[in-house]
């Protein structure tokens, strides 16, 4: 089983994005869950969802205490939060961020990706300026360095799971699972090309 | 066809396979998804239904009792403090004899105010003459709606159906959606045999005076002796239909096991989890999950827990000043009828009131602890508590 944690803030869509990314892994025959923080959700505030992935049905109904890997949409929340948590030794930390992975030394344990998600989605107009809807784009970008799930999946949950601006949100996915930037020393899983 | 769908959407995609005629619910905290999904649907044509926002869940019920005495199949959703405003006319619809199907998000009862799921606010209306269900997963939670139907038109009677909150109602998972034409030829259109009608005329709601009134409530537990088999039909049938079977009661790994969990809602599913692992380790532990608790299926959980040395009942409510409640009915269930159904050990544990979550690891707690003590020594063992 895999359990993934997606960090963000809210309003920022990190719901949206879990079942996003559940869709995806169900078009490919897993079984999933996927959850949001229980609980009441303020705009702007750190939220958290949840996905849980799996080749036989998935019985276990608890919180996810130890992800295997984390997505982080808020840049600022690095700071603000424990994104670490639980967080499986080796695992994932994909940051929305115009900075390198290399700048996260304090995450070394931990594989580091980042993507410029917000310039990514602000430029295919995604949200506003101050505002970018980063959920679809960052999902390519994790398509890319997990190869867990195909960008085709992804971009095919997309297209049935977000109600507007389809394919605005569809490139935006495709050029984040090209930009990506990984920790040098990590290999590629996914070797497809959008 | 299958969607990946969270549990409150489950609820609404029954409702609309069900082809209901009227929903009236009240649409402000704790109510959920179930009715916003339904005004939606209904707004944009995709369900021929009624939809009437009512200005409490109080009226919510009245309305639906109104529409149900009409003819019409009638659909409402609450949770907590909402159902627990419509406690009297839970008893005027089962004592109208109203087949209405209605949806509890188990959420804990306030103060302290809490969204979370609790099981108390449903089990507190036991005596109120609804059916009631426990539901799993989502996928049971929506094939529940429309066998509540099929159950509660049979006995006129209203009906249930119950599903944890957040752990079902806001999680997403793969849910089949049944073919409409499929669940067209289960569940015919509703037909009562009494309706209010103008060329037809009758009295309802009558006063009955002590020459009658005992008679009457009489007939309305007779009707409930009935449910048991009328639903485990209703389940059998389903199966036959659409391919997946329900029963009232579930056993898991329950002949040669040394311990067995008796549960309700997704504490079902977390509970299978740990079975599996201790099978895996050689432990003999099995499951008795309760779907239906009322009317309590008192006949099926002696014949099932004949002989059992152990049992570990999980209860996520309380009723203060006694235990839990699930176990009180299983110890009710199993003593004091002479029956042979020997004298198992029944453990009550009480966990995750509020919504705190409960873990694979409290699971196991559990059974460790009922399968080291020879006997129970306290009616409450509470797990996870702060002292």
């Amino acid at each position: 089983m895999i359990e993934i944690r997606i960090h963000g803030r809210g309003g920022q869509g990190a719901v949206i994005a879990s079942k996003i990314l559940a869709s995806a892994f169900f078009k490919e025959g897993k079984y999933v869950q996927s959850f949001p923080t229980f609980g009441v959700e303020r705009r702007g505030a750190p939220v958290a969802a949840f996905i849980r992935i799996d080749d036989k049905q998935i019985l276990v109904r608890s919180q996810i205490y130890k992800p295997d890997d984390v997505i982080v949409l808020d840049p600022t929340l690095i700071d603000a939060v424990d994104v670490t948590q639980g967080l499986k030794s080796g695992g994932w930390i994909l940051i929305n961020t115009t900075r390198e992975p290399k700048e996260f030394e304090k995450l070394s344990e931990f594989r580091i990706a980042t993507v410029d998600a917000s310039g990514i989605a602000a430029k295919h107009g995604l949200g506003s300026k101050a505002h970018p809807i980063v959920n679809t784009a960052i999902l390519g970008a994790f398509a890319r360095i997990t190869g867990f799930v195909k960008l085709e999946s992804i971009l095919e949950a997309i297209t049935e799971e977000v109600p507007f601006a389809r394919k605005a949100n569809v490139e935006a996915s495709k050029e984040a699972f090209r930009s990506v930037k990984m920790q040098s020393n990590v290999t590629l899983k996914s070797k497809s090309e959008p | 066809m299958k969607k990946v769908m969270m549990g409150n959407h489950a609820v609404s995609y029954g409702a609309r396979l069900s082809r209901v005629d009227v929903i009236a619910a009240y649409p402000i905290t704790p109510q959920t998804q179930i009715v916003e999904e339904l005004s939606e649907l209904c707004a944009d044509g995709k369900m021929d239904a009624k939809f009437i926002k009512v200005e409490s869940e109080h009226s919510a019920m009245a309305s639906c009792m109104g529409a149900s005495a009409a003819g019409g199949r009638a659909f409402t959703a609450t949770s907590s403090q909402g159902l627990a405003l419509m406690h009297e006319l839970l008893h005027f619809s089962s004592g109208g004899r109203l087949p209405i199907v209605m949806a509890n998000v188990n959420r804990a009862l306030g103060p302290g105010w809490n969204i979370w799921t609790e099981q108390t606010d449903s089990l507190a209306q036991r005596d109120t003459g609804w059916l009631q269900f426990y539901c799993e997963n989502n996928q049971e939670v929506l094939d529940t709606v429309i066998m509540s139907y099929k159950i509660a038109e049979q006995l006129s009677l209203p009906v249930m159906l119950v599903l944890d909150a957040f752990i079902l109602s806001h999680t997403y998972e793969i849910v089949d959606i049944p073919e409409q034409e499929l669940i067209d030829s289960y569940l015919p259109p509703y037909k009562p045999e009494i309706k209010m009608d103008v060329d037809n005329p009758h009295a309802f709601g009558a006063l009955v005076t002590p020459d009658h009134y005992f008679e009457i409530r009489y007939k309305l537990q007779e009707t409930m002796d009935k449910a048991a088999e009328v639903a485990r039909k209703a389940g059998e049938e389903y199966g036959e239909l659409v391919g997946r079977p329900y029963d009232i009661v579930e056993p898991y790994m329950l002949d040669d096991a040394d311990v067995v969990i008796v549960a309700a809602g997704t504490l079902v599913s977390n509970s299978r989890a740990v079975i599996n692992e201790y099978r895996e380790k050689g432990i003999k532990v099995g499951l008795l999950k309760l779907r239906m608790f009322r009317p309590f299926p008192t006949k099926r959980v002696r014949e099932l827990l004949a002989g059992k040395k152990k049992i570990a009942v999980i209860d996520r409510n309380i009723s203060f000043g006694a235990t839990g409640i699930f176990y009180q009915e299983l110890k009710a269930a199993l003593y004091g009828h002479g029956n042979g159904a020997g004298s198992p050990n029944i453990f009550g544990f009480i966990i995750g009131l509020g919504g705190r979550d409960v873990t694979l690891e409290d699971i196991a707690e559990i059974v460790d602890y009922t399968l080291e003590k020879e006997k129970n020594e306290e009616d409450i063992i509470w797990m996870g508590l702060k002292r």
